[in-house]
Formats: structure tokens, C-alpha cells, sequence
């Protein structure tokens, strides 16, 4: 197990570093910073003042490393467009998008699991078809909508949940109903395949031998051969979440990350892009580093290999 | 409540029927049998003569959808036909066990072997951990497994064929099962595995008593551990007695031509061409009357289109073949129930 830790760790920075450096060059590929910086009727001189006050006239390997070894000791630089250190925005708004992510997350596996397994062990039956209908209608409502019509009925109508805001925990119900229920078909069907198949396996034919009862069948021999694929995309998708929940953040106005990004990317702030960029990578490098070893925890197969 | 003279198991037209696309699959006809506490029955045939569907309805381990009659299937006493699931699995792994023939996939990939063996047990009895320990502990030594206190906490993938077989064998005793069926539990094994494995199931069943169901292709490894044999073909038995009469006088011109395919089996001439039956196994799909060898028989004649009653062909020895039927003219029909 430790040799396996340390080889899926040493791939994860090798990935890590691969990343930031791709991160950092967006500033570039999107043609002169400082020009983009100056903004509209800047004279030469003006921009040469700003090429020069943000370093943009050094090597790019020099100002590369300056960025890292900065970002490593946590300074990001300063934003340009809040005109505070971007460290200090990260650690505002990341909590909030964190909450959310782990709450959504939370939920679409409450939901998925549940329902994949159900829909595996009474194959055909109108409940596997509500679930697929019920997973269908997930991947095909616009967020926007589904968050909207949430708000008009618990928030508006019934009076339970706060509209919008991130106040309190209760603020984070709706979005992250939203946000996982988004997330949940994928998991669900999922879930359903690989019961399936586990079902269908000589060791569930063995157990039944032994006598033992359908819930230790399913949850204890069953399940924890069917998680495994789940346990992946659940990493990925929480990934997806952390970053792909702007349009959810927005309607909630909770000024979480995905929000931050937004408001950054409108506005060239590049040093902020960057930050949320390389935080993104490194967040989805560790899920995805936390999944393998989940899975090697799961899967004894996977720790020899 | 058991009767005393009442056999361990019972079997009496036993059918099993598979509802498919294309009709129905007669995969288990009218077959019957009996078995005593410490006796062997071989059950041999070839892949889809329906002695491993034989084996799971006697376990109670068919899908829903398949069809079971029987006119009589009675275990120590008990109806399982009538018996509700819930009471069938509590049967299962204590009163008897199987053992399958993939000691590759038959065991769960990630759990322990000891977790495996000893679930069972903390199923079936009020046990703790610790008890149940000890018992998986003991079986594993007395399966052969040389330091079972390591082999408890390691998985399957880390443990060869043979040794996965020998745990397969020591999870089905677990509760000491008064019945234990063998689904062709060598054929994924070497040769040399095999003998041993065959070895160290007689003698478990000698020293426990428990009745035997030993399904197998292999007529050798038939002739070893059996005190009767059933031949089955495409579903239904064809010829059924004592291992000695079965193997020392097959009657019914399927059991003779599996002999012939046998080098030593004393049917065919030292060096003369093994033998062969011609033919494929029939479909069992939809109309299965009559005797299902005659498109592959020698023998076949106008009569082999209707039912054929099984003939005795000696005391306890019994085949379903119209020739037999007329060569022993008046005989009386076999009850297969009767004993040898």
C-alpha cells in the first residue's frame, strides 16, 4: 500500500507541475498581458511603464518561476482588478464553493447510490424506469431553470429556504440540489451498470450458496465490487462542481469561486485567473489521487499492481 | 421429525424449465434419485445435459423465472419446493453446501479468505468472531492449507487454483453440512491437483458423514469417488445404478458409446481408433418426447419415438432405452426411488 501511495504521489506532482506551467502560459496565449492590462487608448509609453512594473520584459522561464515559487509560498501576487492580494480572495470565497461542492456531492451520492442499486436488483421493473427517467431529466435540465423554478416554489412560495445568499447552511440546500442532481445521473447509471454486472458474478451465485441474506448479498458483495468505477467519476465530478458552478453561484449569489473566476476572466485579471486555475488543477489532481487510493483501500488488486 | 428410514435427500421428477425467446427449455427432466447420510452419487453427462441446473434447483439457487417441479424433493424431511425463500437460505451453507467448479471466480475479489469462510459460519450460528475464527482456522489445516493464519487475511487473487479450490472446500464445511454438492470441482485444476483435491473430499465426507452429489464430465474421476452413478443426457438420466454396474456393464447405448471414447475403459481394442458418438447434443427447446439419443444412436428404431420408460437392467440398475425394454420383455419397471 505505501509503494502504491508513493507511486500514484509522485505521478500526481509530475502532473501537477505539468499543469501549472500550461496555467501560466494562458497569460500569454492571449497575446501581450500588458497590452490587455493598459486597456483601450494607452499610448506606447504608457504600456512600456506596465510591461516594465509587472516584469512582462523578462525571460518567460524567469518570470515562470518567480509565479511558482511564489504560488508555493502562497503569494499569488495582487489582483488587478480588487486591488488586494489574490491570496485573500481565494480564502474569501473559497469556502463558500467548497460547502457547496462537498453538500452537491453529498447529495447527488445520496440520491445515485440508492437509486443505481434499486434499479440493478429489480431490473425492468417500473422502478429502474422511474430512476432512468428520473437520471434522463437530471442531465437534460438546464441548472439555471432547475434553480429558478427551486427558488419560485421553496424559497418564494412555500417560504422554507432563504432565496439566495450564504448566510447560513439552509442557504446551501437549494444549490446544492441543483448542483448534484446535475451530477447524480451519470453516478446512478453507474452504480446500476456494475450492480448489474456484479449481480450476474460466480462469487454473488457463492454467497447465495452460503445462505447468505439478499442485504448482506448486495451491500457487502455486490456493492463494493460496483463502487469502484463510482468512486472515480464521484472525484471527477466533485472536481466539476468546485469549478463548474458559476452559473448555480450566480443565481444563489453566492460569491464562491466559480463566481470569482467569472467576474476575473470579464475583467483581464490575470494574476486571479491564474490562481484559480492552478488551485482548480491542484484540487483535481488531489481527488483524483484521493480516488485511487480509495480505490486501492477498496481493491486489494489494485494495491499489489 | 426426520423419519428414520426416510433417505437424507429425496428427488422424484425432478424438471427444471427455462422460459426462452424461442419456447421453453426442458433442462431437467423427470429425473429421480435417493441418497443416504455417507453415500456418493456421480451425476456425469456432457456440458448441457443439465446436472449442474440439477444441482442448483436443488439448492434453491435458480432464478425466479425458471420453472422447478418435482413430485417429490424432500430434504431431511423438509419440502423445499415448499419452502419459503428466507427458510431456504437458512438451509443453505449449513444443512448443505456446494462447491463450484471456477476457483478462479467463485470467490469474492475483495474480501479476505477469512472474511469468506467465516461469514458463513456468523450467518448460521450465534457465533462471534473469534469462534468462527477458530473453525475457519481449523478447516483451512484440515484442507491442506499449510500457515492458515496468514492465508486468512490475504485475498483471492493471492492464492493459486488449487489452493482457491481447497478454500472452496473448507467454506462449504463450514457448518458441517449434512449434503454437500460438487459441481465438476476438479475440472479447472491440473492433474495432479485434481487427484489430490479428489482425495481430500472422500476423505472429508468419510469422516463427516454428509451425503455427496459429485458432478462431473469425467467418467474417471466418477469412478473414483461414487458409490452410484447417474448418466444424464441432454436432461433427462438415461442409465443410473451402482458405480460397479454402471461402469462394469453400461446397458444404454449412450452410457457404451462414452465408454468407447475412453482409451482404458476395456470397450475398445488396444490399439484399435478411440470411439466417438456422432452427432451434437439436440436442442432442448420446445418438443422433447421420445428418447433424445435416437438422432445419434446405433440403435435407433420407430419405437424411440415415444416415451421410454425406464427398464431395469438389474437389481438397482436401471436405463431408459426401448431396446433394453424389449430385451428384458416382461420386466417390471424400476422405481428409481427403490435401493440397490
Amino acid at each position: 500500500m505505501a509503494a502504491f501511495v508513493t507511486k500514484r504521489l509522485a505521478l500526481a506532482l509530475l502532473v501537477a507541475i505539468f499543469v501549472s506551467s500550461i496555467s501560466f502560459s494562458l497569460m500569454f496565449l492571449t497575446g501581450d498581458p500588458a497590452i490587455a492590462i493598459a486597456g483601450e487608448g494607452a499610448t506606447e509609453a504608457d504600456i512600456e511603464v506596465i510591461r516594465r512594473t509587472f516584469g512582462f520584459d523578462r525571460s518567460f522561464a524567469v518570470q515562470y518561476w518567480d509565479w511558482i515559487s511564489g504560488a508555493a509560498s502562497g503569494d499569488f501576487g495582487q489582483s488587478f482588478y480588487f486591488n488586494q492580494p489574490v491570496v485573500e480572495l481565494l480564502a474569501e470565497r473559497m469556502p463558500v464553493t467548497a460547502t457547496l461542492a462537498v453538500f452537491s456531492i453529498g447529495f447527488a451520492l445520496l440520491l445515485a447510490l440508492p437509486l443505481g442499486i434499486l434499479a440493478a436488483v429489480k431490473r425492468n421493473s417500473l422502478a429502474d424506469r422511474l430512476s432512468l427517467a428520473l437520471a434522463t431529466v437530471g442531465q437534460a435540465t438546464p441548472s439555471f431553470w432547475l434553480a429558478l423554478m427551486l427558488i419560485v416554489l421553496f424559497a418564494v412560495n412555500l417560504r422554507w429556504l432563504p432565496v439566495s445568499g450564504a448566510d447560513t447552511l439552509a442557504h446551501f440546500i437549494l444549490p446544492s440540489i441543483v448542483l448534484g442532481y446535475y451530477a447524480s445521473p451519470s453516478m446512478m447509471r453507474l452504480t446500476r451498470g456494475g450492480m448489474i454486472e456484479a449481480l450476474r458474478s460466480d462469487y454473488i451465485r457463492t454467497a447465495r450458496a452460503k445462505g447468505m441474506l439478499p442485504r448482506t448479498i448486495i451491500l457487502k458483495h455486490a456493492l463494493r465490487n460496483a463502487v469502484l468505477p463510482v468512486v472515480s467519476v464521484a472525484a471527477v465530478e466533485f472536481g466539476f462542481i468546485l469549478g463548474g458552478s458559476v452559473v448555480v453561484e450566480s443565481v444563489f449569489s453566492l460569491r464562491g469561486i466559480g463566481y470569482l473566476a467569472w467576474e476575473s476572466i470579464g475583467r483581464n485579471d490575470f494574476p486571479t485567473i491564474q490562481a484559480i486555475i492552478l488551485v482548480y488543477a491542484m484540487i483535481y489532481v488531489c481527488l483524483t489521487f484521493l480516488a485511487d487510493v480509495l480505490n486501492a483501500w477498496i481493491d486489494p488488486r489494485i494495491r499489489v499492481a | 421429525m426426520t423419519n428414520r428410514t426416510e433417505p437424507l435427500l429425496t428427488v422424484e421428477d425432478l424438471s427444471v424449465s427455462i422460459p426462452v425467446p424461442a419456447g421453453i427449455l426442458s433442462a431437467v427432466r423427470s429425473v429421480s434419485f435417493t441418497l443416504d447420510r455417507g453415500e456418493t452419487l456421480g451425476i456425469v453427462g456432457e456440458s448441457g445435459c443439465g446436472k449442474s441446473m440439477m444441482s442448483m434447483a436443488i439448492m434453491g439457487l435458480l432464478p425466479r423465472h425458471v420453472t422447478v417441479r418435482a413430485e417429490t424433493l424432500r430434504f431431511e424431511g423438509m419440502d423445499l419446493l415448499g419452502l419459503p425463500e428466507r427458510r431456504l437460505a437458512d438451509l443453505r451453507g449449513d444443512r448443505m453446501a456446494m462447491i463450484f467448479q471456477e476457483p478462479m471466480t467463485a470467490l469474492n475479489p475483495l474480501l479476505t479468505i477469512g472474511e469468506q469462510l467465516m461469514e458463513t459460519f456468523r450467518r448460521h450460528r450465534a457465533a462471534g468472531r473469534r469462534e468462527a475464527r477458530e473453525k475457519a482456522l481449523h478447516l483451512l489445516d484440515r484442507v491442506g492449507i499449510a500457515s492458515a493464519e496468514r492465508r486468512l487475511g490475504q485475498y483471492p487473487h493471492q492464492l493459486s487454483g488449487g489452493l482457491r479450490q481447497r478454500v472452496m472446500i473448507a467454506m462449504a464445511l463450514m457448518c458441517d453440512p449434512d449434503l454437500i454438492i460438487a459441481d465438476e470441482p476438479t475440472t479447472a485444476l491440473d492433474v495432479t491437483i485434481q487427484a489430490q483435491i479428489l482425495a481430500l473430499l472422500a476423505e472429508l465426507q468419510r469422516e463427516s458423514g454428509a451425503a455427496m452429489i459429485f458432478v462431473s464430465h469425467d467418467l474417471g474421476v466418477i469412478s473414483r469417488v461414487a458409490d452410484k452413478v447417474s448418466v444424464m443426457y441432454a436432461g433427462s438420466e438415461v442409465e443410473g445404478g451402482s458405480t460397479a454396474q454402471v461402469f462394469g456393464t453400461p446397458a444404454h447405448p449412450y452410457t457404451q458409446g462414452l465408454f468407447r471414447c475412453l482409451p482404458n475403459s476395456g470397450l475398445v481394442a488396444r490399439g484399435a481408433p478411440l470411439g466417438s458418438i456422432p452427432g451434437v447434443v439436440p436442442s432442448l427447446i420446445g418438443d422433447v418426447s421420445g428418447c433424445m439419443f435416437r438422432p445419434r444412436c446405433p440403435l435407433a428404431r420407430d419405437a424411440c419415438l415415444e416415451a421410454v420408460p425406464a427398464a431395469a437392467v438389474a437389481d438397482g440398475h436401471r436405463a431408459r432405452c426401448v431396446a433394453l425394454a424389449d430385451a428384458a420383455a416382461a420386466a417390471p419397471l424400476v422405481q428409481e426411488a427403490s435401493a440397490p
